[in-house]
């Protein structure tokens, strides 16, 4: 069996102590697995990754991280009219293992164009990150985690709003990655998309359901979406988003 | 323009002016990238109090400046500690009291009448000894911001990230806000606690709308920073005006000549120009 990378054991965690956000959370991701967080909007899906970074503090259960972590966060998050450009961006990814003392040396240079190469944009490496769209600027966010060449990847919904080229490069990348022996944690709205990773977690302020993609039935679907799941039949389902965001009135899966 | 070189009371202004728009300027562009020209402003008012406090016990008005922060970011967080009236409200209310209070006790009767030099600055009162201290923090105000550079543009480009690539982005906003209360410490002596923001803020506003890259905003910020105090300098020695307020003029005329020669650009993608800063919105 192969290198338990992250787990989590009865995690209760939130943003004001004695009052968790998500509970009861237990689960893990092995070297060479990817596994799909899947959950409605305000489930607990980015809580559970701001823990398993040790942003937020366990208030029951614990957290074993075995590795560097690499977090790819939604691409909104970043600030579009700041002035750095893709290479900047990838160039972060080496900052960790830099010395603060020493500039970025031409190995760094090296590794960041390598990783725009393999995310297809060292053509757009001068070009300044605000100016890309949405599917490009989530690339380059995946290209500054590979410059980080860490163990474990979180990617916090990595294809939300992204162009259909976009999302084919990035399922290949992940897909070489789980090869590589990366853990990676990928939160999505997308059911039938997780169901084909290997491993799912469901999170609606607690857990769900935790196992292969196969086992995720109509019950686990129900108490993770609750009324907003809707059941098409032949095993498929569709996440209904209803509230929380009003720009999220979507259909996901 | 010469006697600014040749006359020993100009030349000690133009070097402690042109030192201080030297570490203003690219302090300045990284307080707009990080949305804290509030703070900027806030802490040069907060400081008056402390200024008004050493003039009157003939205490160097730097140790005032930095007395009156220190209470300031004091009774800032104990106000802040109530959820319900939050940071901003705190830093409002507590700056225009230490404020009003500082021009109650410079306006006693019994004081001596040194109110428009603290709140609009005299660098031709400036000694070899306050050219020496103002070089000495502005100089580690500048080693640490090129130290800290990575740092910086973790926290202001991804500040969800940023923990996992090493940066803790609330460290670096305190980190942030010492430099600049010690470069507003610095300052205060040759520009005033009024006018030093216009230094600290406009050429580096100039500099974010004149370059997309960091790196060029952050030299060009700097020459902009000395080019204004040079200026300034220069129109209150030819027109006989004051001083201080010629460089904050200066400053800002600079931005606004930017500004005219490249107006904003709102791309698709652009949720907020970093301009907005300027009006300490977050």
């Amino acid at each position: 069996m192969s290198e338990v990378l992250i787990e989590a054991v009865g995690l209760s965690t939130g943003y004001a102590p004695g009052e968790p956000a998500l509970r009861g959370v237990t689960f893990a991701a092995n070297a060479g697995q990817i596994v799909a967080v899947l959950g409605p909007n305000g489930g607990g899906k980015t809580t559970l990754m701001r823990a398993l970074l040790g942003e937020l503090p366990p208030f029951e259960g614990r957290v074993d991280v075995h590795g560097e972590i690499a977090y790819v966060p939604q691409t909104e998050q970043a600030r579009l009219d700041f002035p750095v450009s893709a290479l900047d961006v990838a160039l972060m990814g080496a900052y960790r293992r830099t010395p603060w003392w020493k500039r970025l040396g031409r190995a760094e240079h090296d590794r960041a164009l390598q990783a725009l190469d393999r995310v297809g944009l060292r053509e757009r490496a001068k070009d300044r990150f605000g100016t890309l769209s949405g599917g490009q600027r989530q690339r380059v966010l995946i290209a500054r985690a590979l410059v980080q060449d860490a163990p474990i990847l979180l990617l916090d919904e990595p294809f939300s709003g992204v162009d259909r080229a976009s999302e084919a490069t990035i399922l290949g990348l992940l897909g070489q990655l789980r090869a590589q022996g990366h853990a990676l944690l990928i939160c999505t709205h997308d059911i039938e998309q997780g169901r084909g990773f290997d491993r799912v977690l469901g999170v609606h302020g607690e857990q769900t359901f935790f196992g292969p993609g196969a086992a995720l039935d109509a019950a686990a679907l129900e108490r993770t979406y609750g009324s907003e799941i809707v059941t098409l039949g032949e095993g498929a389902a569709i996440a209904v988003q209803c509230h929380h965001h009003d720009h999220e009135h979507d259909q996901h899966g | 323009m010469t006697e600014l070189v040749t006359d020993p009371l100009l030349r000690r202004a133009l070097l402690e002016v042109v030192i201080l728009g030297l570490a203003c300027g690219p302090l300045g562009v990284w307080v707009l990238h990080e949305r804290r020209a509030f703070a900027a402003e806030s802490l040069s008012h907060a400081m008056l109090p402390g200024l008004v406090v050493a003039s009157l016990a003939g205490a160097p008005l730097l140790l005032g400046a930095v007395g009156g922060i220190v209470l300031a970011a004091v009774l800032v967080a104990v106000a802040a500690r109530d959820a319900r009236v939050g940071g901003d409200t705190a830093v409002a209310v507590v700056v225009t009291a230490l404020f009003g209070l500082g021009v109650v006790l410079a306006l006693r009767p019994d004081v001596p009448a040194r109110l428009a030099e603290i709140l609009f600055g005299d660098p031709l009162g400036a000694t070899a000894g306050d050219i020496a201290v103002a070089a000495l923090l502005c100089g580690a105000v500048l080693v640490a911001l090129a130290l800290g550079g990575r740092s910086l543009r973790l926290a202001a480009f991804d500040p969800q990230a940023a923990p996992s690539l090493g940066t803790k982005p609330g460290r670096v906003g305190i980190a942030l806000l010492v430099v600049l209360a010690i470069t507003i410490a610095a300052a205060a002596q040759g520009l005033g606690s009024l006018l030093l923001v216009a230094l600290l803020l406009a050429p580096a506003a100039a500099a974010i709308r004149a370059s997309d890259r960091l790196g060029t905003q952050l030299r060009l910020a700097a020459a902009l920073g000395a080019g204004c105090a040079v200026v300034g300098l220069e129109v209150s020695r030819s027109l006989d005006v004051a001083a201080g307020p010629a460089i904050a003029l200066a400053a800002c005329v600079a931005y606004v000549v930017v500004a005219l020669v490249r107006p904003g650009e709102r791309g698709p993608g652009l949720r907020r120009a970093p301009i907005d800063g300027l009006t300490g919105s977050r």
